[in-house]
């Protein structure tokens, strides 16, 4: 206070703009900021906001959650069964699915489409009617791919059939993390298509395709999946909804150990081919990638941290690293996007699919500077993109000097998206999404930009200013 | 080939070593799996290179090919290094060796300046914490957000080192308490909520009169009541150190006059200070006590006006009791200058009595009662004070103890005097001091009342306040001497000063011309306008 007094003073003024007029036409130094209510307009989170602010023993915390994400070596290690790599899978007849838990009654159709295509791949069921009959007689039950420290796109579908690709990191007592295979794009299992082709594709994949890809890293060995994501930075990708350079980069690798294996041709050219058709392939090691990074940065008491963003379908849920496997949810934000031929926004499903790990973790929308390509879906310019990532930094702890984007003179991408910054600078997390078709089975009809909703971080926060003040 | 030149290289720089007798090292340092394209890399040797002391340096992937030309360059072959990962090698003193590396890494995690490479992007300042980011030397936060949301900006503030001033009002007496104690903790300062005005380093803030720097120190926990001495300082050639406001509750109990006893201790502290001013509406005895009590202790003089209790008289050493607004700041100059007290009674001189005479004979036998019209609520308190040391007791919307509560808010009845800038008449409407038509209106609905004999009222300069607080007001009057047969008394006070933005003096001119009595202080214009309706019977 008497500081103040042998101080030029400076003042930031909330409210009244005239107010800071005054001040500088009275000779004095004020700036008028841009005030709107915190917490949009929640008056009691943006009380619990005001009492974390600028808190040691938050900083501290948010500092050790932070450096374990930074420290995160994900390295592809292995691929196994599902039911062999979450034996909760081979237990009971579970099914995994994206995002924060939902009930069946509740699910969007996309989601709903896939469990039963999942059913019949895992022959519960002879066909859609006595699938549908086994969920209703409460004979299948459901819980987030989260749960079990997996990650899925869209419907994120996994049951224990399916093949996992198994993410171990090194700082972080090896401790692993899964994802499902990208099946491509058109009628897929993610976007809730469950047609004989389908399943036929399924099969295949947790047969020959598995075989492969286990045989191709017993020869490659593991492979460290930082570096790929951060080339791919450099190449137009954001690891998210663009994996062209990313997928490109993994079969320089994957290609020659192949062909070193013992499988039969066909099967490797199979494989090989799947691989090429599909830009998308490395989207679900991307994900793998950013779950094991943040895996590690889950649980530190205190920390403000957000640890997981996903979808699943109809609402949004959060975890923070403090609040440890608590959801918070919200009802999803639209997508701002552009629609394939003959669809538009009333087709579209909500926002949906574990994916938004990839923006948790710093890529995604916001490395959307290193690929203006994905701006074009919003109508928008690549100074929009880089202003999406600049606009980042503004809710984040810090940068990963591990993915730099060229478009910022290679600042790191903004990264550890601190729930405070959000509710106090009202800027919400950017995500870039496929849009899926509200009904089961027709697949991608679009893609484009959303956010994560201002909610979640509200009651994130409250819950963490009761559980400190507890 | 290869072997031979790497043989040769280290032959030639073990003897260049032992040549130059200079302790040379080689230092090296892998980050695991941080990729970087090449040619930033090459950027970051160059630089390191140019490091006074490094022989040579090199920052590369560590793949097979790079690691082998190290080793060719010198630095060895017992790098350890996946390809993947980044390894920064210097060769040369050690010292330089350890900067280099030191630089490098800075290099590698900084965030870098992005300097010409498109449009500059600056986030729009939403919050305190971003407004730090930008401006790291604030350390005021003026809040004037809606009141719901004001405790959590307060308290955001404080939490960033902030001191605050809280103009917003509606905050509970539990986030008030809250704030202050968090204030406390931090030691920092905050003024309001409901603060309406302050000067702080000469710089006036909200609802503040242009003074001049001087030696007089100034808490209030009224915000006319400290623009009131503030101006009267400056009138009287005195000069303002620091002015806070403390907002209206901080001497309710529950809160206790934190505001005001850390205002006093840092004006205490302040070397610029020589006197100190603490105004205050009457605090509960307790609170009043500790106040005292505080006051006595500190070193310096202090004046002490709590409104309405000018009975009280100094038990202390170096406290002063003030009278009046007006006659607080008299005192603190008077102290300073080392003269003598101020009286403290208004003075009824020949001048006064002959203007009393006269204005009694312009009135009718119907015209008995005082009219007070205020925009400043502390005016208004001040002057039902006076009012009532000539027995008028009067109805107000803020009635003073011993006087009444309106029936009706918009209607006189007998004596009035009414702030217009309270709740009831400001809800969805700008407060008088902003907009003066509000009280132009009601000036005019109690001339054309038969029973007024005399409009008191205030005008409020400064910052903050009306830009042309003479525009409408002197239609009104224009409008009132030609509407009435017999014409009210018109007695005024213009609180401010020369310096201000609307210009007292000619205000004050102004207002002469137009038929009004202007008096220096609002206790002098309430003395005048009470003891002329007295003489009424």
């Amino acid at each position: 206070m008497k500081a103040l007094f042998s101080q030029q003073l400076t003042v930031l003024n909330a409210g009244l703009a005239s107010f800071a007029d005054n001040i500088e036409r009275a000779g004095g130094h004020a700036i008028a900021m841009n005030w709107q209510p915190p917490a949009d307009g929640d008056r009691l989170g943006g009380l619990a906001l005001a009492q974390l602010l600028n808190q040691p023993e938050i900083e501290l915390a948010n500092q050790t959650a932070m450096n374990h994400y930074l420290a995160a070596q994900p390295t592809l290690v292995d691929v196994m069964m599902a039911g062999e790599a979450i034996p909760a899978l081979a237990e009971q007849q579970l099914i995994l699915h994206a995002g924060p838990p939902i009930a069946w009654q509740d699910m969007c159709g996309p989601v709903q489409g896939a469990i039963l295509g999942a059913i019949l791949f895992e022959k519960w069921a002879d066909d859609l009617t006595q699938a549908e009959a086994l969920v209703r007689n409460g004979e299948v039950t459901f819980e987030p791919c989260h749960h079990y420290d997996a990650v899925g796109p869209m419907a994120g579908i996994i049951s224990r059939s399916m093949p996992l690709w198994v993410v171990e990191n090194s700082t972080n007592n090896n401790e692993r993390v899964y994802s499902n295979f990208n099946e491509g794009l058109g009628k897929v299992l993610r976007f809730g298509a469950n047609s004989d082709e389908v399943i036929k594709r399924l099969n295949w994949m947790g047969t020959e395709l598995a075989q492969a890809m286990k045989a191709m890293l017993l020869e490659s060995g593991p492979i460290e999946l930082k570096p790929i994501m951060a080339q791919a930075l450099h190449m137009g990708d954001e690891v998210h909804n663009r994996n062209a350079a990313a997928t490109g980069l993994l079969l320089k690798q994957l290609v020659p150990a192949l062909l070193k294996t013992s499988l039969p041709q066909a099967q490797v050219q199979q494989a090989i081919s799947f691989v090429m058709a599909n830009d998308h392939f490395f989207l679900n090691l991307s994900m793998a990638a950013c779950k094991s990074m943040l895996k590690a940065a889950e649980n530190v008491p205190n920390s403000t941290m957000v640890t997981v963003m996903a979808r699943n379908g109809v609402n949004f849920g959060i975890r923070l690293s403090g609040t440890g496997n608590t959801w918070f949810q919200a009802p999803a934000n639209p997508v701002n996007g552009l629609f394939f031929p003959g669809y538009g926004v009333e087709d579209a499903a909500a926002d949906l699919g574990d994916s938004a790990i990839t923006e948790t973790a710093g890529v995604g929308g916001f490395a959307m500077a290193s690929s203006p390509a994905i701006v074009k879906f919003v109508g928008g310019t690549p100074a929009d993109a880089t202003n999406n990532s600049r606009a980042m930094q503004g809710i984040t702890l810090g940068g990963n000097p591990a993915f730099t984007l060229p478009a910022l003179n290679f600042a790191p991408t903004a990264a550890g998206i601190d729930a405070r910054k959000v509710v106090d600078n009202l800027v919400l997390p950017i995500i870039n999404t496929g849009i899926a078709h509200k009904k089961a089975g027709v697949g991608q009809i679009g893609a484009g930009i959303t956010t994560a909703p201002m909610q979640c971080f509200v009651d994130a926060l409250s819950a963490l200013s009761t559980q400190i003040n507890r | 080939m290869q072997v031979s030149c790497t043989a040769l290289l280290n032959y030639y720089l073990a003897n260049k070593l032992k040549l130059t007798g200079i302790y040379m090292v080689i230092k090296y340092k892998a980050f695991e799996n941080l990729y970087q394209d090449s040619v930033s890399l090459m950027q970051i040797s160059a630089r390191l290179n140019k490091i006074v002391g490094v022989d040579e340096a090199s920052v590369v992937m560590g793949t097979e090919a790079n690691l082998s030309r190290m080793a060719d360059a010198g630095f060895g072959d017992n790098i350890v290094a996946k390809p993947n990962d980044l390894v920064i090698a210097v060769k040369g003193e050690e010292e330089a060796c350890n900067t280099a590396i030191e630089q490098a890494q800075q290099a590698l995690t900084a965030k870098p300046d992005e300097g010409s490479g498109g449009a500059s992007f600056s986030p729009p300042l939403t919050s305190f914490a971003l407004g730090l980011e930008q401006h790291a030397d604030a350390n005021l936060a003026l809040i004037s957000v809606p009141g719901e949301y004001a405790a959590a900006e307060a308290i955001k503030a404080l939490n960033l080192g902030l001191n605050v001033m809280m103009f917003s009002d509606n905050v509970s007496l539990a986030d008030e308490l809250q704030i202050k104690q968090l204030a406390q903790k931090k030691a920092l300062m905050v003024m309001g909520p409901d603060c309406g005005t302050a000067i702080i380093n000469g710089i006036p803030l909200g609802f503040a009169n242009v003074v001049r720097r001087g030696a007089i120190g100034v808490v209030a926990a009224s915000g006319t009541g400290l623009q009131e001495a503030t101006c009267r300082i400056h009138q009287l050639g005195g000069g303002v150190s620091q002015a806070m406001g403390t907002g209206g509750h901080d001497l309710h109990q529950d809160i206790g006059g934190i505001s005001m006893l850390q205002g006093l201790l840092a004006l205490a502290e302040d070397d610029a200070t020589k006197v100190i001013v603490l105004i205050s509406k009457p605090p509960a005895a307790a609170i009043a006590e500790r106040i005292l009590a505080t006051a006595a202790q500190v070193d310096k003089p202090v004046v002490v006006h709590f409104l309405g209790q000018a009975d009280s008289q100094a038990t202390a050493t170096g406290v002063y009791f003030a009278h009046s607004l007006a006659h607080s700041a008299e005192v603190a100059v008077a102290v300073l200058r080392n003269q003598a007290l101020p009286n403290a009674q208004f003075i009824l001189s020949a001048q006064v009595q002959e203007q009393v005479t006269t204005l009694k004979t312009q009135l009718t036998p119907t015209q008995r009662y005082i009219r007070g019209v205020f925009a400043g609520g502390t005016f208004c308190f001040e002057a039902q004070i006076i009012a009532s040391q000539y027995g008028l007791s009067a109805f107000s919307n803020t009635p003073i103890q011993g006087n009444h509560c309106l029936e009706d808010v918009w209607t006189s009845q007998q004596h009035t005097i009414v702030d217009l800038g309270d709740d009831d008449f400001t809800q969805g409407r700008p407060h008088p001091m902003i907009d003066p038509s509000l009280r132009n209106q009601r000036m005019l609905q109690d001339a054309r009342d038969a029973s007024t004999a005399v409009i008191l009222f205030d005008v409020v300069l400064g910052y903050g306040a009306s830009e042309e607080p003479l525009a409408e007001l002197l239609d009104t009057l224009d409008q009132i001497r030609n509407e009435q047969v017999s014409m009210p008394a018109l007695i005024a006070h213009v609180c401010g000063t020369d310096l201000d933005p609307q210009a007292r003096d000619v205000i004050r001119q102004a207002l002469e011309d137009a038929g009004v009595i202007i008096a220096d202080s609002n206790a002098d214009a309430a003395h005048l306008a009470a003891y002329f309706v007295s003489q009424l019977g």
